[in-house]
Parts: structure tokens; sequence; C-alpha cells
């Protein structure tokens, strides 16, 4: 492009030695230099909006599309539009309500304790222990086990019959735990699986957001005659507060959108979360939704965008309360 | 430098925005190529799916290894049908994406059957075949206009398995033939159950509600659905095998889920002493129990006779080597194949001459105390009831969830509230 360019340019120069031409091309290249710095920010960030615009965006959009519309099962393309019916079916169908509670409970098992012991193990990993770093990378170890190998090792562990916990409770005479029938046991059994998973993960995040307050407030304190968990209580938790909403959110999204760890806990030939949908949670709805008899796709679609608004709407009343309730603790 | 480098940089930049730019424009023009046929050459690959055990390795093998061969055949293996049928139902949404023979189980073939699914199939009818299946079979793969969208594979009719150890522990008839009346009907059945787990009370009767409740509504003309399609699962005649399965649920069954671990565990650790078994379970019996002594099969079964499963071979419209999958669907259905494949995997062929050379053979199983395998199989086969039972295009969904009613009786739910649920989840499913 240049090369042939560059000819014509010089050719016009000739022909017009005056004033008019060497500004000209000043001015040319004044104005790509402008561009420059003007545009191609924007071309370096475009990947990743590209991208994102194909794998994120568009299929978001797409599910939100085919939900006004029938889909008969094997077929090849959506059919009629249908207005709100798919919303219909979802919002009344009572599996549908016990995956929200279930969904609800396990996230609630799962995300509060979490948060509480990963900020917990990050305030004692932030102490003058030895061998620091082993001890830190340590806690991350849960989190780079495979799932699907954590599945097996707690799927032995919560199993009905043969299950570790229940031999042991049962060589201490206490009745066994029927891990997959009841609605709260597996809901614990699961809860469980995430904790092992995301406490280290999270109390590192934790950890390094503590590392960052000033040394001197805790000397201060010290001199004060403030006890250590005072010292936590006023000093650390206050000075986290961006990181802990953070992590809040993360987790409350994460919480809320669990399958693998319920999936793979689930004995069922049919992986409906248990026979009486016991753990069934609103990601495996969707995702069971999808295998169903009659419009399936349209009606997983919905069920996606129900999930997907009840998680914007968590998330904002969780960011709304973490503020307000760390605003009074500052004050 | 500066100025060479930025420009560099620049290059770059424009460089990857195009190359996004076209690959974004080829993914969205990528799915115009349906339809079209390419005839395979001698090392072309024609590609086909299959799930569980078929017994195709060998075949398939010597059909590679021959020299003469129109085309070379590459197998994939499933281990389970239901992840496999995840797969089958994304690849007919999607227009693209499976092998040019597709194994389909047969009891969701109805649902393949139904409107806008069958198109998605090549028919395969051809008036030389007609006569080569049992005639039921080959009426399962066939949609109501005739349209022939499978060939069947292998049929399922129903034996019993029994522990002759465990029941001469019991005092009951142990020998083959004297033991066959204890299966002459269900009432019998139970009534038989309920003698031995007072006599061996570690041993449940059967090995899961799941099995039995799946072989009695198998004897239920329209369990789920009538002959219009119209789901009508709430009846009379389910609800009586319900029922029944529910009343015997904590005294004669095992109560874990088919498949699963417990259960496996319980072919070794004496826990339970009968089972209902199609040609293919044979098999399964000897895998998870090789060392247990006492399995013998009884060629009886409770109600008349039962099928359990049996498969069909398929060629998806977007297949774009349809003759040669034809071709080889027919090939691997024929009565030398079936018998080779029967030979490895244990299914019943569901190839009528097949079914006579291997009743010829007479052969004996040594596992099974030298059960007459094929002749029992044979006599199975002839007594199971044509037609029945009516599969709609919902039964394999259905049947799902029925399976979970019973599972909920089994972890100890009250029959009606399971019941209950069960009939929520049918009237979603429409």
């Amino acid at each position: 492009m240049l090369r042939t360019e560059e000819p014509t340019s010089a050719e016009g120069a000739k022909q017009a030695p005056s004033a008019g031409a060497a500004p000209s091309r000043m001015e040319w290249r004044d104005r790509l230099s402008r561009w420059d710095v003007k545009f191609s920010p924007y071309l370096y960030v475009l990947p990743f909006f590209l991208v994102f615009a194909v794998i994120g965006l568009y299929p978001m959009v797409y599910t939100g599309y085919l939900s006004f519309f029938s889909w008969p099962r094997f077929g090849s393309g959506h059919g009629p539009f249908v207005g709100l019916e798919n919303y219909a079916h979802v919002l009344t169908d009572a599996t549908f309500h016990k995956a929200f509670w279930n969904t609800f409970g396990i996230f609630l098992l799962s995300s509060v304790p979490q948060i509480m012991v990963a900020t917990v193990l990050a305030a004692l990993l932030d102490t003058q222990l030895k061998g620091r770093s082993w001890w830190r990378m340590s806690i991350l170890l849960p989190f780079v086990v495979a799932p699907a190998a954590a599945a097996l090792i707690f799927g032995a562990i919560f199993a009905d019959r043969t299950g570790l916990v229940n031999q042991w409770l049962d060589a201490v005479g206490l009745p066994m735990v029927p891990w997959h029938a009841d609605r709260f046991a597996s809901w614990t059994a699961i809860a469980t699986m995430v904790n092992w998973r995301w406490t280290g993960y999270n109390a590192l995040i934790v950890l390094a957001a503590m590392q960052a307050i000033p040394r001197d407030l805790y000397e201060a304190a010290d001199i004060d005659g403030a006890t250590k968990i005072r010292q936590f209580f006023h000093i650390t938790l206050p000075s986290i507060r961006p990181t802990m909403i953070f992590v809040i959110v993360t987790s409350t999204i994460g919480g809320l959108q669990i399958f693998t760890e319920p999936r793979l806990f689930d004995t069922n030939l049919r992986h409906q979360g248990g026979s009486d949908f016991q753990y069934q949670t609103l990601t495996m709805y969707v995702f069971n939704t999808a295998q169903t008899a009659t419009d399936p796709y349209p009606r997983a679609a919905a069920a996606a965008w129900i999930l997907f608004l009840i998680i914007v709407g968590i998330a904002l009343v969780n960011f709304l309360v973490t503020r307000a309730f760390q605003r009074r603790s500052l004050s | 430098m500066s100025k060479i480098s930025t420009s560099w940089r620049r290059g770059l930049a424009a460089g990857a925005v195009a190359t996004l730019l076209a690959g974004l424009v080829t993914a969205c023009g990528g799915d115009d190529a349906g339809g079209e046929q390419a005839k395979l050459g001698k090392d072309d690959v024609l590609t086909i799916t299959t799930f569980s055990n078929f017994g195709y390795e060998g075949l398939i093998k010597d059909w590679n290894a021959d020299p003469d061969r129109p085309f070379t055949v590459k197998e994939t293996v499933i281990s389970e049908w239901d992840t496999w049928k995840q797969s089958l139902t994304s690849g007919l949404q999607a227009g693209t994406g499976l092998t040019d023979i597709v194994a389909v189980e047969g009891d969701a073939m109805p649902a393949f059957l139904a409107e806008g699914a069958s198109d998605q199939f090549v028919d395969l009818s051809d008036p030389d075949l007609e006569d080569r299946w049992i005639e039921a079979k080959y009426l399962e793969g066939q949609t109501a206009d005739g349209k022939q969208i499978g060939y069947p594979t292998d049929a399922g009719p129903e034996a019993f398995c029994y522990r002759a150890d465990l029941f001469k522990k019991a005092g009951l008839p142990s020998d083959r033939e004297s033991a066959a009346a204890l299966f002459k009907d269900w009432d019998t059945y139970f009534a038989t159950g309920e003698k031995f787990v007072k006599k061996v009370p570690n041993t449940k009767w059967y090995d899961s509600t799941g099995s039995i409740a799946q072989a009695m509504l198998n004897q239920v003309e329209f369990p789920f659905q009538t002959k219009d399609q119209k789901v009508d699962a709430d009846n009379p005649e389910l609800r009586k095998v319900f029922d029944t399965v529910s009343k015997y649920s904590p005294t004669l069954s095992t109560q874990v889920v088919q498949w699963k671990e417990d259960w496996m565990a319980n072919f070794t650790n004496d826990g339970f002493a009968t089972m209902p078994c199609p040609g293919w379970m044979f098999n399964n019996i000897k895998d998870s129990a090789p060392d247990v002594k006492g399995w013998d099969i009884v060629d009886a079964f409770p109600g008349g006779g039962g099928n359990w499963g049996g498969s069909f071979l398929s060629v998806p419209t977007q297949s774009k080597h349809q003759e040669e999958a034809k071709e080889f669907a027919n090939y691997l259905t024929n009565a030398e194949s079936e018998v080779a494949a029967s030979k490895v995997a244990g299914n019943f062929p569901a190839n009528l001459e097949a079914g006579q050379m291997l009743a010829e053979e007479n052969a004996k199983d040594p596992y099974f105390n030298n059960a007459p395998t094929s002749e029992i199989l044979a006599n199975r086969a002839a007594a199971v009831p044509a037609g029945v039972p009516f599969k709609g295009d919902k039964y394999s969904d259905i049947l799902g969830l029925f399976q979970q009613a019973t599972q909920r009786v089994d972890e100890g739910i009250s029959p009606d509230k399971s019941w209950e649920t069960f009939l929520q989840g049918v009237e979603g499913l429409s």
C-alpha cells in the first residue's frame, strides 16, 4: 500500500514544489498519529470483545430470542413464536420450584461458611508463621484437583451404604445418614464438596488484600493495647472491604450456578438430582430441560434467562447489603 | 525505530482484526453443506457410533483387514445409551456432527419415529430385507407411513436368572426344570419370594425394584400412551404395577438403583437371588460375578413373556455417504454378522436366520450350569406378545419418570406421594 502511494505523493511534490505540498504531508502524518493515539487502544481491546461477542454475548442474546419460540425435539430449526408460554411453563413447574430452593439451600450452606472460614484462615496465614509460602500454597491444593476427581473421592465418602462417613457412624452406633435420599443431608454433602474446593481460593484472595494493609496501623493498635481479635474486627475487616465485596459477589454467582458437584454426586440413572429432585439445582434444571420431550431448547432457554435474572437480583441485594454493613462498621 | 515499531504494531492489530472477522464470516456461513453425497474410496472412512456393547469390534476389524473392502470403517463406542442419546439429540438438532451410522436404543426409537424427527433419517426400506428380522422388532423401526428408519440389531427376550445354590439353601426346587414352576406367574413369583426371604434373611428376592417394574409394565398393553399417542399414565393397569412393586419393596427388593455400585456389589455378596434376564444380561452377570458359582437360567417368565432392550442401526440424512452407510448397516445386521456379534456380546439376534443358526448350534453355557442359552432365548422370544407394550413417542421419557417413582418408594417416600410427583412430571412433558 505505502509503496504504491509513495511515488504519487513524490510526483505531486515535484509538480508543485510550492508551499501547499509539505503541510499536506505533515497533516497526513499528523492525522495518522492522532488516530493512533485515539483509536489504537480500542483496536487492542477489540480482540477480547470480538471473542466475547461470539462466545458470550451472542449465545446469551440468542438464548433470549429462542425462549419465545417453540422447537420440536430432534427438529433442526425453531418453530413459531409462542410469546411467554415457555416462561409460564418453567415458572409453574413444581420441579423448578424445588430446584430453586435446592440451589438457595446449597448456596447458603456453602458460601456463608466458606467466606467466614476463608477470612479467618487468611488472617491466620497473615501472621509470622514458619514456612509461610508452603502453608499458603497448600490451602490452594484442593482448587487444582479436577472437580471430577474430587467428586469420586467424595462419592466414596458419602456413599449411602458403603461410604466412609456412614461406616464410621455405624461403628460408633449412630444411625447412618441417607446422603442421597434426605434433602438436607444431600445439600450438606454437596456444600462440603464446594467448600473443600473454594475455601482456599477465597482465602488467598482475602490474604492478598490483608497484606496490603499498612502495618503501622497494627503497631499503633498494639501500643494502644488492642487485642488481636479487636484488631481483626476494627482494622483488618474494614480495610479489606472492596475485596470482601468482590469475594462475596463472585461466590454468590458461583454458588447459584453450581452444577458439577451435584451432577457428579447424583446416583440416578437420569441425573435428575435425586429420585425426588432433592438436590437438583437450577443449572441442572436448565440442562435437564434441554433433554425433555416438548420444546426442550426454548424451555431451557427460558429457564436460563430466569436464572440469569435471579442471579443479577441476588448479586445486587448482596452488594447493597454488604456495602451498607461495611459502611456502618467503618463509621 | 519507533516509527517502524508503531507501524508494525498497527499492522499486527489490523491483521488480528481481519483474521477474527474472517473467522466470523466463515463460522456463520458453514452450514450449507447438507445433502451433498460423496463416494467413498477404499481408504476413505465410513463412521459408526454404537453404545454399550454391540459386539462389532471383531467384525469391523475383519472388514478393514479385507483388501477387497469398498471402504474403511471406524467405530466409536460410547459407554452408556443415556450419554450417547444426548449427543445424538444435539447432533440431530444442529444438523451436523453425527457419524454415518448411529445406533439407536429400542425404547427411544418411538421418539425418533415421530413427525419432525423421522425426516432426519434416511429411509432404509428394502423389499429384499422385509422378512429378515423378527416382525415385531422390524415394525418398531418403521413410521406410521411405512418409512423404515432402523435395521434391528438384536432383541431382548427375557428369561429369569437365579441362584440355584441359594434356592437350595431356602429349600426351593433348584434345578432348571422344576424351578420353572416358581416363575409361572407374578403371584407365584412374589409368594415364593416371601418364603425365600424368611429362610435366607440376608438375601433379597430380586435385584432391584426397577427391573421388576419394567418387566411388569412391559406386559401392559398401553402403559403410558393410548394408540393415538395421547398421554395416559394415570391408568389402573400401570397403577397396579406400581402398587405391587411398592408393596414388595421393603421385603423382596434390594432397594438399590440398577447399574450403580451398590447394585454391582450385590452380585458378589449374595445380595439377591433372581433377576429378569434378557440375553445381553448374561454377560453382565458373568462380568460382575466371575467367581460366583450357582447362577442358572430358567426357561420361564412370569406372566408369559417380555422384551427388554434391543437396538437399531440408523442413517441420519446429514450423512454424506448414505448409500455406503445403508450397505454397511445391511452387512452388520445380516445373519452371519448378527451371529458373530451375539457370540461376543451375548445379544439375542433380531435376525431370524441368525436365531436359527444359534439354535442349531445349541450352545450350552458352562457358567450358567450348562444352560442351553440359545434354546431358552428362542423359546422366550416366541413367548413375547406382539405389539405389547404399545410404545408411544414419549415412552422412554415416561419410563424414566416411572423408574424414578419406584426409586422414591425404595428410599422411603409414600407410594401415593411418589405417584403424585410422577403424574406431575408426566404432565410437564407436554
